[in-house]
């Protein structure tokens, strides 16, 4: 059975995301990409939806509902927020920038 | 029951590292975080390949849990503290788990993997060698574990606890955003169960908050301290960080994990189910 663990993430939208609606993007630092930042994903109303451990390269992905989102990510070095709205099914990106 | 008996710091975890008779777990669905660095000592414990049955759905047997303790170099006297990623919820089943199967000092991690991360702590990929014990289980104690029929009838009776996402609670997600929209058959939630997401409990570096801040929170949200309380999510292991919270911290008397959860009762042919997004 499949658990609940958040699965490796990745930049490549997956095969099944023709009918879901993903949230992806990259930590950064400057312009450099953070892997293991904690990168949240908060509903409109700031409520925690999900949360996933950055790849090497900076990525990760959510599979939300259509609305309004909060990313924020959390890193020893710092935390940083972004906004993105994902009106229906598709690849919503955004980056998030720690400070 | 006491925070201090059921919890330590990473303060406390790191000034025990080399202390005889404590035990670090961690544990993971995806256990590739610990190959690449864990807490110094810190001996694994993979959740779906050794606490979960490979042919039933259910998880290890009596005798299958006390082979493996025992080959983890785990002893009944240890104390032993499980962390994990995730904001520790599988560490949290395995918490329940080994309460279920009466293991005298089990504790979680407060914050587990991620505040031990955040607060810069040393992670090592050295695997522990330990040598095998002797481990003995208790039979399950099933007053912390409820099954199906029992929560059908515990609508409108006890008090349900639907500790998912508000927006898997609404039926609008099938399951947490970090995985594709699939698994049980239909959305929703048990009728009668209240909504209050485990993540409520936690503060943002994954450690729980305050006594005060979580009687409040389950007050508000209105749990009736009167009667039994059954938590559930969608495969059980978020639940049982409520259920933790509900017994452990705030040391009610009667709570149970559903541990089927919805992946169960979403799929159950017949069951009452309250879906608001399907509600014009």
């Amino acid at each position: 059975m499949e658990g609940c663990g958040a699965p490796p993430q990745s930049a490549e939208p997956t095969r099944d995301s023709g009918d879901q609606v993903v949230v992806t993007g990259r930590v950064l630092a400057g312009s450099e990409p953070v892997g293991g930042a904690y990168v949240r994903l908060l509903d409109s109303g700031g409520e925690f939806t999900a949360e996933v451990v950055s790849a090497g390269s900076g990525d990760f992905r959510f599979y939300a509902a259509p609305g309004s989102w909060r990313v924020r990510a959390l890193h020893r070095s710092g935390t940083g927020e972004a906004l993105v709205t994902a009106d229906g099914v598709g690849v919503h990106r955004t980056d998030v920038v720690l400070t | 029951m006491s925070r201090e008996k059921v919890l330590v710091s990473t303060e406390w975890a790191e000034r025990n590292l080399n202390t005889e008779g404590v035990v670090f777990a961690e544990v993971d669905e995806d256990t590739t975080a610990y190959d690449g660095g864990h807490i110094p000592g810190a001996v694994r414990l993979d959740w779906r390949e050794e606490l979960q049955d490979h042919v039933r759905r259910d998880f290890v047997d009596r005798s299958g849990f006390e082979k493996l303790l025992s080959e983890k170099g785990i002893a009944n006297s240890d104390t032993v503290v499980l962390y994990g990623g995730n904001n520790n919820w599988f560490a949290a089943y395995a918490y329940w788990y080994f309460t279920l199967y009466g293991h005298q000092d089990v504790r979680l991690l407060d914050g587990g993997r991620k505040k031990w991360e955040l607060d810069g702590r040393e992670l090592t990929k050295e695997v522990p060698v330990r040598e095998a014990t002797t481990y003995t289980a208790s039979e399950q104690d099933l007053s912390l574990r409820a099954f199906r029929d029992e929560v059908v009838d515990a609508i409108n009776v006890k008090n349900l606890v639907d500790v998912r996402s508000p927006d898997e609670f609404a039926g609008r997600l099938l399951a947490p955003a970090h995985l594709p929209q699939e698994a049980a058959q239909r959305a929703g939630h048990i009728p009668s169960a209240i909504n209050v997401p485990w993540s409520k409990a936690a503060n943002e570096d994954g450690t729980f908050k305050s006594d005060e801040e979580l009687r409040a929170l389950y007050e508000e949200a209105g749990l009736d301290g009167s009667r039994p309380t059954i938590a559930y999510c969608r495969i059980g292991e978020r639940s049982s960080h409520s259920w933790f919270v509900l017994r452990e911290l705030l040391g009610h008397q009667d709570v149970k994990n559903y541990d089927g959860s919805w992946t169960e009762y979403g799929s159950l042919v017949g069951v009452p189910v309250s879906n608001p997004s399907e509600v014009s």
